[in-house]
């Protein structure tokens, strides 16, 4: 870049400056209005004793120490935890298989891209309807055709453990398409001659995956792993679709549980307590996870 | 990044006959697995209401009929929430497109004082889970009397820290030289930004504005809450309040979910690999 004299570059600065603030204007609105003051009122909610017309009385953390306190609290927490140390490394770890199997030239590869990243267009909502009929211990298609090899799926989502199975397996099926795609778009940014080059050295499959793949793959598995952990950890759709939380409350997480508290009890104070915490933790995590990564030295 | 190898080697065969049988095998399992509820889907839609409960583990419907179809425009306001639907899913896109893209530009090309704190923000809404805002959010919009209107619906939505993000990492990645020169003769920023960099950034433009769309048209707790009027209702919204109050119709049910798919079906299918494509030359690599 040629020199510039120095008044010249002060007026571009300043007039970067006066753009800039124009072009992020409407985003900065909208966000502050719906989003940051809605995050401050919900914190200030968190502190009272409120319900649907306001705040009432000042508890101070009087909701915090509730929830601590609240058994329910802690096994809504349990649940969420087993859930997203389940269900994401599951959704990934399909996704990247995916990824590689349809990496490659093969007949009918669009047929299968599409096929498999079908759910990720599906409103889940609906799509649990089906999966509560595929899945139905009575009148299922899937108990139906695996019960010849001595599979059981005894009560269906009346047993609290078969429940909590269902709601991870149709939690991943959603996904893993969505992810797989993004490992294909990583995967295509992986210059063909590396793998040419290590076949005539002799390296193995598995050596080319874990010496060329792998590590090149590194910014999209963190993208991946980051945006998985986030929704695994906020699931809702299909807890809500499949089994209301039930039984005895054993599909309930943390995200159920603000629901419940807040728009069905009408108790937004510890609703809100709940919802902090759990934004507490996804920013625990996500963080985590950042610095995990980037100790790696990927940036993503 | 990229690693210094030699690149003369010639193309490597991919996998022997039994190992692309295996590969195919796992292919077909997976695919069947996936579309096994969109089938299940596909043939309750055709079938007589009594057959699904008499025999609902048969997938492929014995008695077929088309009265489902025909139905559920007058079981639901139908044609109603379809175009709900598009105008919500389809407003949400086009202003979160224009909205993010602004301040992706910013964010990605220009010096300002407040960026960081800007962008390190931005990082912070990626990660607040949506019901945390929900009923400071729906107060908001009720107070406004925006209750059932597409306003209402819409300007929650209309920007979104992932889509800002999303396209920041995309506008980082492109060249600086063209719109520097353009600084030099006197362009503005405004005429950068949508002449030079909106056109470049079209992959990257298309695969978000899929992703907005493709969640708008699905969502169903936020069009459920701000939409009180049936004929406001967006069809998940629309199919679940029916779900709820008519239990066992779920031949109904199932036709008004494959008409609602279709269009999010038809549209992946378009741009399938334009879609991948985009992903591959954003940052998000």
């Amino acid at each position: 870049m040629p020199q510039r004299s120095r008044p010249l570059r002060h007026s571009l600065r300043r007039h970067q400056t006066i753009s800039a603030y124009l072009f992020i204007a409407p985003s900065a609105l909208i966000m502050g209005v719906f989003l940051l003051w809605p995050l401050i009122s919900s914190a200030r909610l968190s502190f009272y004793e409120s319900s649907e017309f306001g705040p009432s009385t000042f508890v101070g953390l009087g909701n915090y120490r509730a929830m601590v306190g609240d058994p329910i609290f802690r096994r809504d927490l349990l649940h969420t935890l087993v859930y997203a140390l389940i269900v994401t490394p599951a959704t990934v770890g399909l996704a990247l298989v995916f990824a590689l199997m349809l990496h490659r030239q093969l007949r009918a590869r669009a047929f299968f891209r599409a096929a498999l990243f079908l759910p990720a267009v599906l409103s889940l909502g609906v799509m649990a309807i089906a999966w509560g009929f595929l899945l139905d211990p009575t009148i299922g298609l899937l108990p139906h055709w695996l019960a010849p090899l001595g599979v059981s799926f005894g009560k269906g989502k009346a047993d609290p453990t078969i429940a909590f199975v269902f709601v991870m397996i149709v939690g991943i099926w959603k996904n893993v398409g969505f992810y797989m795609v993004m490992y294909l778009a990583g995967l295509a940014t992986i210059p063909g001659d590396l793998y040419e080059a290590a076949s005539v050295d002799g390296a193995s499959p598995w050596r080319q995956f874990r010496s060329i793949t792998w590590p090149l793959l590194s910014n999209t598995s963190a993208f991946v792993f980051i945006m998985a952990t986030i929704a695994s950890v906020q699931a809702f759709d299909q807890i809500y679709s499949i089994t209301r939380g039930g039984p005895y409350f054993s599909t309930e997480t943390l995200a159920y549980l603000i629901y419940r508290r807040g728009f069905q009890d009408l108790d937004f104070g510890y609703a809100s307590a709940v919802a902090w915490t759990l934004t507490l933790i996804v920013f625990a995590i996500s963080l985590g996870q950042r610095v995990y990564f980037s100790r790696r030295e990927i940036n993503y | 990044m990229t690693r210094a190898l030699p690149s003369t080697a010639r193309p490597s065969g991919l996998g022997r006959a039994p190992g692309r049988v295996l590969l195919y095998l796992s292919l077909v399992l997976a695919a069947f697995m996936t579309l096994l509820p969109v089938l299940w889907m596909l043939g309750a839609s055709v079938r007589p209401e009594g057959n699904i409960l008499s025999h609902p583990s048969d997938l492929i419907p014995t008695h077929w009929t088309l009265v489902n179809y025909r139905q559920i425009w007058s079981a639901i306001p139908f044609a109603n929430e379809l175009r709900s639907t598009v105008v919500f899913a389809g407003g949400v896109t086009i202003f979160s497109l224009l909205f993010d893209s602004m301040t992706a530009y910013a964010l990605a090309r220009l010096e300002f004082p407040g960026r960081r704190l800007f962008f390190v923000l931005i990082l912070l809404f990626l990660m607040v889970p949506p019901q945390i805002t929900l009923i400071p959010v729906y107060q908001m919009v009720a107070h406004l009397g925006l209750i059932n209107t597409y306003p209402g619906m819409i300007i929650p939505r209309a920007t979104n820290a992932f889509g800002i993000f999303f396209l920041r990492q995309f506008f980082v990645g492109l060249p600086s030289d063209l719109s520097q020169a353009a600084r030099i003769d006197g362009a503005s920023e405004l005429r950068i930004y949508w002449s030079i960099v909106m056109p470049l950034a079209r992959p990257a433009l298309l695969t978000l504005g899929l992703f907005h769309f493709m969640y708008n048209w699905n969502d169903l707790l936020w069009p459920l809450i701000i939409t009180t009027d049936n004929n406001m209702a967006t069809l998940p919204a629309g199919l679940a309040q029916f779900a709820g109050t008519h239990v066992v119709e779920y031949g109904l049910l199932m036709a008004g979910a494959t008409m609602a798919m279709l269009p999010m079906l038809l549209a992946f299918v378009a741009v399938q690999r334009k879609f991948i494509q985009g992903i591959a030359t954003t940052g998000l690599k």
